[in-house]
């Protein structure tokens, strides 16, 4: 095991705040990255949402005008149901999860005073910005923004005379390229800090459960990520050099696209879910106050499920015209896939046994996802079998499978996540009855917006339509549309008490302090929010485990990881 | 909750696929209702109280794991069973093919469908083929022979009534086959985006009675040959 050595640290320094712009744009403070990173990740999302509600009010009310966005019709549809798909994933989900939660925590819990690579870790963050106002320039060029769905299928793609989107899909492409070179930069970052700069006595078996997940997903996007650049950077030359990798009538192969493509796509779904199910991980000890039930199984689970997501991408292509004798192959890699995550959702609730489980804000939504998570993995089977994704392919039963397992991670995690480290990062308290508000609001009209997007997908209703009252088999449950709608503006109408919570309490929450929720990981045991350098003078010692609650014998239920007298202090 | 929404299926492979989805159902139902079940079980009784502190598991001896190690080796067990059953299924819609007598060229373009039939040589692209844009005749309780191609961009055969689906890749013909047990018509989506016009593509299937049948090829080529049989 190495460490890195205090002395090095010293020579380089604590971090001195110096002037608006060293402090909030060429910030190398990974805390302050942090930050950014889930700014953009919320105002990005407000963008997602926005399309989202445009999108809905379509499918409710076709071709009615949208209040507050306009006419849609189906050639918006397309721009609407493509850019909420990228957005989402790309510019949402990675930021917030990966990009704010991991340069926020790992130096943090990991004992670090900053990231490996401060200014590396900088233009990571500055690449995916300029990724992101690439996305939203792509609306504003002659032809509209991309309309070959988030999936980018060729030939579709590959010639803007099917969509009649020129340089609205090929910006697209090239903000993808570029989101993919922050989070490699970002990738490589997390796993050097993680690797060579844990504090002395955290060994990889006391590490928190959060940095195993988050080094997993690095790992998996660093593995997957080369042929999915490759075959963007093909598409990009099928449409502006006049090359045909994807075009039949040039010799080239459509199907080539959706295995790149989905050779990234699925350890994708699991680059966004671990790092959330890390989250969960952490809260669950500390409001049941007890030990993690089977921390090494857990560790296992994560690392064999993001082995199997390498060999599980055809599933997405069951139909797509491959060979079908590769679908049972694939199919049973698939379904074998929940047993590891099986094995994560039964040790969650196996540490809840005999716990003493209060429940917070942080936990509620823990709890939450909990739920939601186990429902959206169910369905996942439905659509892992080959046979019976012959009918399920392609419609909103999909749909809907993909946002309770996306949205479990991004909003029950992701709001886990910020509901639980918001006083550390901000040394505020989030109010808590706009948060109770928040919770319940949400929980309540995610369900209905999804839920019942079940049963019209099982009805046959198929994705990415415009107006589904043009299908006879459709039109007698469009009513199920209408409640997903209206539920969906509940949904963003409860995000709103969350932009109204999360400003108003970073200037007047009450004053966090050290260690508001007697946690035993390391970042407590600095001050809210932690200064430049995280540690002061020395570095901390680690002399525990994680997860060390209601310990038989112990003065108080909970032991911290850090030893010596910054221990003491630690407490609130 | 989900099975009763399926449309009626009308194709003889669409009772398998029914009973593939109707397993899974009832396999995942009873996984939801034990581990929720569990769950709000630990949440009430273990709720925080004052003066019961919670227990130290850590879950790394093995009498505590087989707690968790047991009911995913029944996980494994399960999805063994529904990968076994789904194999046959597979392989019945997908990789083997009845004989049939009756074949037909199906063609997606933004934004139709373009159905084909060879005539009395049975061979396509001869004088005596007919097309027909966005309709489809099959004969009820034959099986029927399908070729889907595309002629521009991805689409995807879809009917929802016989739980047939495949995606059509431009540049290549796809095999595929059905056998409609009832007479009617039916609606037959594209499944796939393939551009502005996607919402509406469809076509309508409509599966004839065999006496009806006959009559209808007799009068698309004015005599009594049937589409696909030499003469």
């Amino acid at each position: 095991m190495s460490h890195a050595s205090p002395t090095v640290t010293a020579v380089r320094g604590p971090h001195e705040a110096t002037g608006f712009f060293r402090t909030y744009l060429y910030a190398t403070d990974h805390k302050m990255i942090a930050r950014q990173y889930l700014l953009l990740g919320l105002i990005m999302a407000v963008v997602g949402g926005y399309l989202s509600y445009a999108m809905r009010w379509q499918l409710a009310w076709p071709d009615t005008e949208v209040p507050g966005f306009g006419f849609v019709g189906p050639e918006t549809y397309n721009v609407l149901v493509t850019n909420h798909g990228t957005i989402m994933v790309f510019f949402v989900a990675m930021p917030i999860l990966l990009g704010s939660f991991g340069n926020f925590l790992i130096p943090l819990m990991i004992g670090a005073r900053d990231m490996a690579f401060p200014r590396l870790n900088a233009l990571s963050f500055w690449l995916l910005a300029l990724g992101s106002a690439v996305v939203l320039v792509s609306f504003l060029v002659p032809g509209g923004a991309a309309s070959a769905g988030w999936t980018g299928y060729p030939p579709l793609s590959a010639k803007a005379e099917y969509t009649g989107v020129d340089w609205g899909l090929t910006l697209w492409l090239l903000a993808h390229a570029i989101e993919f070179a922050a989070f490699l930069l970002g990738g490589v970052n997390f796993l050097t800090t993680i690797v060579t700069m844990r504090a002395p006595g955290l060994g990889f078996g006391r590490l928190p459960l959060i940095i195993w997940q988050q080094a997993t997903a690095a790992i998996l996007f660093l593995l997957s990520v080369g042929p999915l650049i490759a075959g963007a950077i093909m598409l990009l030359m099928d449409r502006i050099v006049g090359t045909g990798f994807f075009l039949p009538e040039r010799g080239g192969e459509p199907l080539l696209w959706q295995h790149l493509f989905w050779f990234f796509g699925h350890p994708e779904v699991y680059v966004v879910l671990l790092p959330a199910l890390g989250a969960v991980l952490e809260i669950f000890p500390v409001f049941s106050r007890k030990p993690i039930f089977g921390y090494t199984l857990v560790v296992w689970a994560t690392i064999v499920a993001g082995a199997l997501s390498f060999i599980v991408w055809a599933h997405h292509m069951f139909v797509s015209g491959m060979d079908p004798r590769l679908a049972m192959p694939f199919s049973i890699t698939t379904i074998l896939i929940s047993v590891p995550f099986a094995l994560a959702v039964f040790a969650m609730i196996a540490s809840l046994y005999r716990g003493s489980i209060a429940f917070e804000l942080p936990m509620l939504w823990a709890l939450a996802f909990l739920a939601m998570f186990t429902t959206g993995g169910l369905t996942g089977i439905f659509l892992g079998s080959a046979p019976s994704d012959i009918y399920l392919n392609g419609t909103y039963f999909v749909v809907a499978h993909f946002h309770y397992t996306l949205i479990s991670a991004v909003i029950f995690g992701g709001y886990a996540g910020i509901y639980y480290w918001f006083p550390k990062m901000f040394g505020r308290m989030l109010g808590t009855r706009l948060g109770q508000l928040h919770f319940w609001s949400t929980l309540v009209s995610f369900n209905v917006v999804f839920f019942p997007l079940h049963w019209i997908g099982i009805a046959g209703m198929v994705r990415r339509i415009a107006n589904p009252l043009q299908y006879d088999m459709i039109a007698p449950h469009q009513w199920i549309n209408v409640v997903s709608t209206v539920a969906l503006f509940g949904l963003v109408a409860s995000q709103l008490v969350f932009f109204v919570n999360f400003f108003v309490s970073q200037l007047r929450g009450r004053p966090a302090p050290a260690n508001p929720w007697e946690a035993t990981t390391l970042e407590w045991t600095t001050p809210s929010p932690p200064p430049h350098g995280n540690w002061g003078e020395a570095l901390p010692v680690v002399g525990r485990g994680p997860y060390e609650y209601s310990v038989p014998g112990a003065t108080r239920d909970w032991l911290p990881q850090r030893t010596g007298a910054a221990a003491a202090e630690a407490r609130p | 909750m989900f099975l009763s929404w399926l449309p009626e299926n009308v194709s003889t492979f669409g009772r398998d696929i029914d009973g593939i989805i109707a397993l899974i159902y009832y396999i995942t139902l009873a996984w939801f209702i034990a581990t929720m079940g569990t769950f709000a079980v630990f949440l009430v009784r273990y709720r925080r109280r004052a003066g019961r502190p919670a227990g130290y598991i850590k879950g790394d001896r093995w009498r505590e794991v087989a707690w968790v190690l047991l009911p995913c080796l029944l996980v494994l067990v399960l999805d063994l069973w529904i990968d076994f059953k789904g194999a046959r299924v597979w392989a019945k819609v997908k990789i083997e093919s009845p004989a049939s007598d009756v074949h037909i060229r199906v063609t997606g373009k933004q934004f139709n469908w373009v159905v084909t039939y060879p005539g009395p040589d049975g061979r396509f692209d001869t004088a005596d083929d007919k097309t027909f844009l966005d309709e489809m005749h099959v004969p009820a309780g034959k099986p029927v022979r399908l070729t889907l191609e595309a002629k521009d961009v991805i689409h995807s055969f879809f009917l929802p009534n016989l739980r047939l689906k495949q995606d059509i890749l431009p540049g290549r013909s796809i095999p595929a086959w059905l056998d409609a047990m009832k007479p009617g018509q039916y609606e037959l989506p594209c499944a796939h985006l393939c551009g502005v016009g996607h919402s509406g593509m469809k076509a309508t299937l409509i599966v004839h009675e065999a006496t009806d049948w006959d009559a209808w090829v007799g009068e698309q080529w004015s005599g009594s040959a049937r589409p696909g049989e030499k003469t």
